[in-house]
């Protein structure tokens, strides 16, 4: 399970990574991905000017054979982007996570609040609990 | 909770287990999707022992099965097996069952696991006590490998499973275990199940697993066989039926014979034979996404006729197709809902769905 010390995660197994400009990339987790399965779909927002996301509402959503499940998000923002080769390519959720398989790019509200996300240690801790 | 003989193995493989039918079964051992593309393209071991096998032995089983199930056992030469129906005397399904006949007086009947207790107590309700009747399901393991390359990794270790034609059953030895063979299965592939005591299973799935890993044969799980027989649009009891469906809305009429006027349900399902259903299978590409098991089915809605939008019915199997690469749904429609445009409910939202021809994927010659 590879949980990379660089990155803030919450309890919901979505990542977010500060990009040098202030900018932030948000994902799933190694762990999410590996619960769900193959992801087969993904529904993502719709990058305009307009498109703001909210701290803890679902933004986008990830469906493996299996399941369906919601992504919030977790820190609020404005889309600047989102990753287009997912739709046709959504098992790059499941090859890299951390890497080809982000989903959105915000110009967050208020960079600080990344700060009250877990770090790696305390992320996996949560794992660690989960899986006992 | 109940176990199969293979259960040790799967949990040593890393397999996911869930619970199916009260069993604990493994879903997956590391991918669905490559797993089902391993049975498309190579071949895949599963674990089906969780399914019911019931014998009917003596002078009047043949009488016995003719009048319990709809396909015609009268016709089945020994050594062979039919898809056959338990039906209700209303015409609708207790369970859709492949008989093999193994003898002369002896027909082997594999049934779903999740009907197993309701089929056993049905057929010794129905039986006049001319037939004996034992249920094998707890001394015996069910192992299935399927695929292009099955049968010639299982003429590694058995040479006369590959000469069998398809739907014939033999007994045969496999890796030094006696096993009944039946060239059947649930993919839409090529491939074998093989019934064997239950103490043996362990020994014949190892054994099967070392001999085939060379042609590209890994362990499945129930996720695989789930979108395996999507594709192929064979239907699961449970889904595609159950109690209130007639065979004829759900394209398995073809396994009801109509020439055995004392056959359980009989008259119910001449009148459905000659077209008293309301209903009928379908298939659908969707958009947007997974349509789940229940999902509603909407037709109508033209804007310029001022048609109303109504539900027309609800999808009984909807997944992802790995073959195909898109999502495919099976749902039953009411026999006049038209041709479309149809839409149906993918996560709360309404989603564009394109009838086609079932099955969606049907094997290369």
């Amino acid at each position: 399970m590879e949980i990379p010390d660089d990155l803030h995660y919450t309890k919901e197994h979505e990542w977010v990574r500060v990009e040098p400009d202030g900018t932030v990339t948000i994902g799933i987790t190694d762990f999410a991905q590996e619960q769900l399965g193959d992801i087969v779909f993904v529904e993502l927002p719709k990058p305009d000017d307009e498109t703001v996301v909210l701290k803890d509402e679902a933004f986008a959503v990830v469906e493996s054979v299996k399941a369906a499940s919601d992504v919030y998000s977790p820190i609020s923002g404005k889309v600047l982007e989102v990753n287009d080769d997912l739709p046709d390519n959504p098992n790059a959720i499941n090859e890299d996570p951390y890497g080809d398989g982000w989903l959105v790019r915000l110009e967050p509200k208020n960079v600080d609040d990344v700060e009250e996300l877990m770090n790696s240690d305390e992320y996996e801790e949560l794992i660690e609990g989960l899986t006992d | 909770m109940r176990r199969t003989p293979l259960y040790d193995e799967h949990v040593a493989a890393g397999a996911r287990m869930v619970e199916f039918a009260g069993w604990q079964m493994p879903v997956q051992y590391k991918s669905i999707v490559a797993e089902h593309h391993a049975v498309r393209g190579a071949a895949g071991l599963f674990d089906v022992s969780h399914m019911g096998e019931v014998e009917l032995s003596g002078p009047g089983a043949e009488a016995a099965c003719a009048r319990l199930f709809t396909n015609d056992v009268r016709t089945l030469a020994v050594g062979s097996a039919q898809y056959s129906l338990i039906a209700n005397p209303c015409g609708g399904l207790i369970d859709d069952i492949i008989v093999y006949r193994i003898g002369a007086d002896r027909f082997w009947v594999c049934v779903n696991a999740s009907n197993a207790a309701a089929d056993l107590a049905w057929i010794r309700e129905h039986e006049d006590g001319s037939c004996r009747i034992d249920d094998h399901s707890d001394a015996t393991g069910l192992i299935a490998i399927q695929g292009p390359q099955a049968a010639s990794i299982l003429a590694t270790l058995a040479p006369a499973a590959a000469s069998l034609p398809r739907f014939a059953v033999a007994r045969l030895q496999v890796a030094g275990v006696e096993a009944l063979v039946a060239r059947t299965g649930y993919t839409g592939e090529d491939g074998f199940e093989l019934f064997v005591d239950a103490d043996a299973t362990g020994n014949v799935w190892r054994v099967l697993l070392d001999s085939g890993r060379d042609r590209g044969l890994i362990a499945c799980g129930l996720g695989a066989r789930d979108t395996l027989r999507l594709e192929a649009a064979l239907p699961l009891y449970g889904h595609e039926l159950g109690p209130e469906t007639s065979p004829f809305e759900a394209r398995v009429g073809w396994a009801v014979k109509l020439n055995r006027p004392d056959m359980v349900g009989y008259e119910a399902l001449s009148a459905a034979a000659a077209g008293a259903v309301r209903r009928r299978l379908v298939g659908f590409f969707v958009e947007g996404g997974i349509a789940r098991e229940g999902a509603p089915v909407f037709a109508g809605g033209s804007a310029q006729i001022g048609e109303a939008v109504r539900q027309v019915g609800n999808v009984t199997s909807g997944s992802h197709s790995p073959t195909l690469g898109r999502a495919v749904a099976m749902a039953i429609i009411e026999r006049d809902a038209g041709e479309g445009p149809f839409e149906i409910e993918v996560r709360g939202k309404r989603r564009s769905a394109v009838v086609t021809n079932l099955p969606f994927y049907v094997k290369r010659a």
